[in-house]
């Protein structure tokens, strides 16, 4: 077989190579360009304009497809982009910019800021465009590794804090176990096929029986590895603490990007190659989920941490974004990207608001941090009510159609049971997103403290998690629609 | 304007809100005059609605209609018909004098507080005006968040538990509903090869039997709750005690109708079969009445007067849905009827209960007694307000309550037996709770200064009080209104349920 490098290799590889200059830029800018800490804002800026460059990139890819349709193969097979794919690049491009805009301010405040961390952001990026885009095996695990190890050095980024250190190495260690479990999976489907190629593997799994014991090796090792990415119950034992010990801009980075990211090849791989074996892994998938569901909500109901807080109902998440693989149909997938699309913003919103209760010697995390936000900055309040209501999935905000999409496909393929019950967690996370906003709006602040660390960038970054937050709700078509399109092949 | 008259009414309030989240809290008398001018404008811009509306015409006036997610296909179909016409009317005119009344008794976060009203305000009327099943449940929704703010933030010593027991109770109701709506959605594809959920062509499904009984159920979870109907009611003692006054009168006026409306309008029309299901029927109906008496029983024993209210709310509903779940004319025209009265005396009863409040912030029945030397004007509006709720001849009460009775003697006369005990405790615990709190001597030292109601408490009860006798002495209009919109109901429940399907809305309307 000859190799050969070609225009459309390149044309598909681009926006990886950018972030991947950028970011390494970055790292050697902190040391040569920008020495002096006041200087660091440029590299923010160094941020955006390569997410700017990697966008148009993008931006091209997605002209090419829409204008000629179909998908882009490139390195015979390795990588493709399709609709699909360019769907989470954009995901995981807002989220980046929405990270590094909400980082600076609440680096400055923890005083830990230093120029890789943006550096970094872009390589974590970089690897995430490999797991949303890349069809073969080597290459999909490179990027997921890629991924997970920037973010090892991200959640122990406030060298400090022993809590970040000790969340880090927690993440390493089970990271690294599920890595393991993942590369395993690989290795036997690699076995299976022969070929590491995601389209040979589709054409060795139809060839099985759904319950042929190496397939099912096979699966089940591959299921657990992306469940624990994705920290769906009983592989979320690491999300908690790391999501408590991580600066929290990097928390909002680990339970957006990272679970998008990591639901992006879940999806690839479960609707895609493994879809033929589905009898065999739907039972499993139907335990994780309302694992994660009872696990999510119950704990939470009682977590007095904010961050904790939200990792639970992280979890919870995933368990009802897993409930439209369970449905399996094109309702289902598509519910699936829309929730993903809503959960991005909402919870990088939520998130962001937690980053400004960080003052000097106070994390900021606590529940009853939040008393008297209502007084004390109402736009902030008013924002945070919007997201925590659209994370709860009442209507009129986007999360609510998340919601729908779920529900509907599990009506459409007659899993009435499994939709009665997500019915009813909705209402006890209710319970615990109340408190929040409970603390919010009616607890009484019980100190004078010192201003919220706001910054423009916040600001931007608030403005547009919540106006999408709110829009998704209200006029929810355009997104709809981009939703079917990625679908559709 | 006439094209857009509902989106002018529905969005109104909307409106008023977005211009006082730009007065500066500080200025609270502004902030009050800009609540107060909101409120009005919502209720003046519903008045040509009910005098240009055709009580002779079938079907839904004042349509309009804008797709506004066609990949889901959801449509902002708005649209009245007699029973919407009367629920918009109770909205506008309640949650008027809710804020109206709310001038002086507010004296803390008066921005956030009239905010929720214009909100919820925006939300109540969508949800009567709503013929769009989504539509119909994103105001349903969105109603229960300024609710829970109102009771959250300025109610009473047990506030946080009350809102957040308001709050769940109604929201697994309405997911469950959901639940409900996106089955009947999905078997419109399945049968019609096209996503909606407009409620005249979902009316056009042909569903069997147990499928129809399975969605009835989910319905029933969501409107029940709402009612509440026993014994899914133990939610509104709470809420309505604790809630400021204003909140109260909305919460009974209004946001309890929109309970009983959803049996009216979604329940029955698009499940005739299991709606006229014998076990569902007796079920409802059996339910009901255990509301009537329960609540009458508990009312006859409480010793918070605010309480009392609230219990007697619970029987007032159990009325309601009786006449609903009679299932022919007289008893569903009543039902209508009566949930119009019980926004009136209840709201009436709660603001009575606010005026003492506010001067003696206790609300045990025991601190009172002898009121009537006191406040002797007081005591006039109350005995109406009393005696409206306990259903006397020429007040309102009556009309309501007899009506359903007659439905409900018609259905089965072992119901009217036991539903007029209900009517015979109600007037007991009533009088008794005027008797303790009015007459006799002034017993306690405190309540001997008390001032009588001043002008902006009779603003708010004359209007109340006209219109309670208005509809006892001439109800004529109420039953023209209702008169086809009901009975279009009453036959579609009466078919059997293959026939349901196969006539479709409007050819049964040219045939008649």
């Amino acid at each position: 077989m000859n190799i050969y490098y070609t225009s459309t290799d390149h044309f598909v590889l681009l926006p990886a190579i950018l972030l991947a200059l950028f970011g390494c830029a970055t790292l050697l800018f902190d040391f040569w360009v920008f020495p002096d800490p006041r200087q660091r804002r440029w590299l923010l800026l160094f941020l955006v304009l390569g997410e700017a460059f990697a966008g148009v990139a993008f931006w091209r890819q997605q002209d090419f497809l829409n204008t000629h349709g179909g998908e882009l193969v490139a390195f015979n097979g390795v990588l493709t982009v399709d609709h699909y794919g360019l769907f989470f690049q954009w995901i995981f491009l807002a989220t980046t910019v929405i990270v590094g805009l909400i980082s600076y301010k609440y680096l400055e405040v923890r005083e830990e800021h230093h120029g890789e961390y943006y550096g970094l952001l872009m390589l974590a990026q970089c690897g995430m465009f490999f797991l949303a885009s890349g069809t073969e095996l080597v290459t999909i695990f490179v990027g997921l590794e890629t991924m997970a190890v920037t973010f090892y050095i991200l959640v122990g980024f406030l060298r400090a804090d022993k809590r970040s250190n000790e969340a880090a190495l927690k993440y390493l260690l089970l990271g690294g176990l599920s890595s393991g479990f993942l590369a395993y999976g690989f290795s036997v489907l690699y076995g299976i096929a022969g070929s590491t190629k995601l389209r040979d593997i589709s054409a060795a799994v139809a060839a099985r029986d759904a319950w042929d014991p190496i397939l099912l090796l096979a699966i089940a090792t591959t299921a657990v590895g992306l469940l624990f990415k994705i920290s769906a119950a009983p592989f979320h034992m690491w999300a908690p603490d790391a999501y408590e010990g991580a600066p929290t801009s990097i928390t909002a980075f680990l339970a957006v990007g990272s679970k998008a990211a990591s639901f992006a090849l879940l999806m690839r791989l479960f609707f895609g190659p493994l879809s033929p074996a589905r009898e065999s892994w739907v039972p499993l998938m139907i335990a994780a989920a309302i694992l994660s569901m009872i696990i999510g909500n119950f704990a939470a109901v009682t977590q007095t941490n904010t961050k904790r807080l939200l990792a639970y109902s992280g979890i919870n998440h995933a368990g009802y974004i897993l409930l439209g693989l369970i449905a399996g149909n094109p309702t289902g997938l598509k519910g699936m990207l829309v929730y993903l699309l809503i959960y991005t913003f909402m919870t990088l919103g939520a998130f962001l608001v937690l980053t400004v209760l960080t003052r000097k010697g106070l994390a900021g995390e606590d529940i009853n941090d939040l008393n008297g936000l209502m007084q004390r900055a109402p736009g902030y309040a008013i924002w945070m009510l919007i997201f925590l209501v659209s994370l709860a999935g009442i209507p009129p905000t986007g999360g609510f159609f998340g919601k729908y999409f779920i529900f509907l496909a599990l009506l459409e393929t007659g899993h009435t049971t499994l939709a009665i019950i997500a019915a009813l967690f909705v209402a006890v996370s209710v319970y615990y997103y109340f408190r929040m906003i409970k603390a919010i709006f009616v607890q009484k602040e019980e100190q004078e403290t010192p201003p919220l660390a706001t910054s423009l960038g916040v600001r931007l970054a608030l403005g547009v998690t919540g106006v999408l937050t709110l829009l998704i709700g209200v006029y929810p078509e355009p997104f709809l629609r981009l939703a079917q399109m990625s679908i559709s092949r | 304007m006439n094209d857009h008259l509902l989106s002018v009414i529905l969005f109104t309030p909307l409106a008023g809100l977005l211009v006082l989240m730009f007065i500066p809290g500080r200025q609270k008398t502004l902030v009050r005059l800009w609540a107060n001018i909101s409120a009005a404008a919502g209720l003046l811009v519903s008045i040509p609605m009910i005098v240009q509306f055709n009580r002779n015409a079938e079907g839904y006036q004042f349509m309009e209609r804008v797709d506004w997610i066609p990949s889901l296909g959801v449509q902002y179909l708005v649209g009245v018909d007699g029973i919407s016409v009367l629920m918009v009317m109770l909205t506008t005119i309640m949650g008027f004098l809710a804020i109206f009344s709310s001038w002086d008794s507010v004296k803390e976060r008066e921005k956030e507080y009239y905010a929720m009203f214009l909100l919820q305000q925006t939300g109540m009327i969508g949800v009567f005006i709503s013929l769009d099943f989504l539509l119909f449940y994103i105001f349903w929704e969105m109603v229960l968040v300024p609710m829970y703010f109102i009771i959250g933030v300025w109610g009473g010593p047990r506030k946080l538990y009350a809102a957040i027991k308001f709050f769940l109770y109604t929201l697994a109701g309405g997911v469950l509903m959901l639940l409900g709506i996106l089955a009947l959605y999905f078997q419109h594809n399945a049968q019609f090869g096209r996503y909606t959920f407009e409620i005249a062509e979902l009316m056009k499904l042909n569903l069997p039997l147990g499928l129809q009984q399975w969605v009835f159920w989910s319905f029933f979870l969501g409107f029940a709750i709402k009612v509440p109907m026993f014994p899914f009611h133990t939610w509104l003692p709470d809420a309505h005690t604790e809630a400021p006054t204003a909140g109260s009168v909305i919460l009974a006026a209004v946001l309890l109708k929109m309970g009983t409306y959803g049996f009216i309008r979604f329940s029955l029309p698009l499940l005739p079969g299991a709606s006229a299901d014998r076990t569902i029927v007796t079920v409802l109906a059996v339910l009901s009445i255990i509301g009537i008496l329960y609540g009458a029983l508990v009312s006859l024993m409480q010793q918070d007067w605010k309480k009392l209210v609230a219990y007697s709310s619970v029987s007032h509903l159990g009325f309601c849905t009786l006449g609903i779940f009679a299932l022919n004319q007289a008893g569903i025209t009543g039902s209508v009827i009566q949930q119009i009265n019980h926004g009136i005396s209840t709201g009436m009863l709660f603001l009575v209960v606010g005026v003492i409040y506010e001067r003696r912030h206790t609300r045990e029945i025991k601190e009172y007694g002898g009121l009537a030397h006191v406040m002797p004007n007081y005591a006039i509006v109350f005995a109406i307000a009393m005696l409206s709720s306990a259903g006397l001849p020429l007040l309102n009460g009556f009309v309501g309550e007899f009506t359903i009775l007659q439905g409900a003697f018609d259905a089965n006369k072992t119901w009217a037996a036991f539903a007029v005990l209900g009517v015979i405790f109600g007037a007991a615990y009533l009088l008794w709770l005027y008797q303790r709190t009015m007459l006799g001597e002034v017993t306690n030292e405190k309540n001997k200064g008390l001032p009588d109601l001043n002008w902006r408490e009779w603003a708010v009860f004359v209007p109340l009080i006209l219109w309670a006798v208005s509809i006892g002495v001439y109800p004529k209009p109420y039953f023209d209104i209702l008169e086809k919109p009901v009975a279009q109901i009453v036959r579609r429940v009466h078919q059997t349920p293959s026939a349901v399907a196969a006539v479709p809305v409007k050819a049964e309307a040219v045939t008649r």
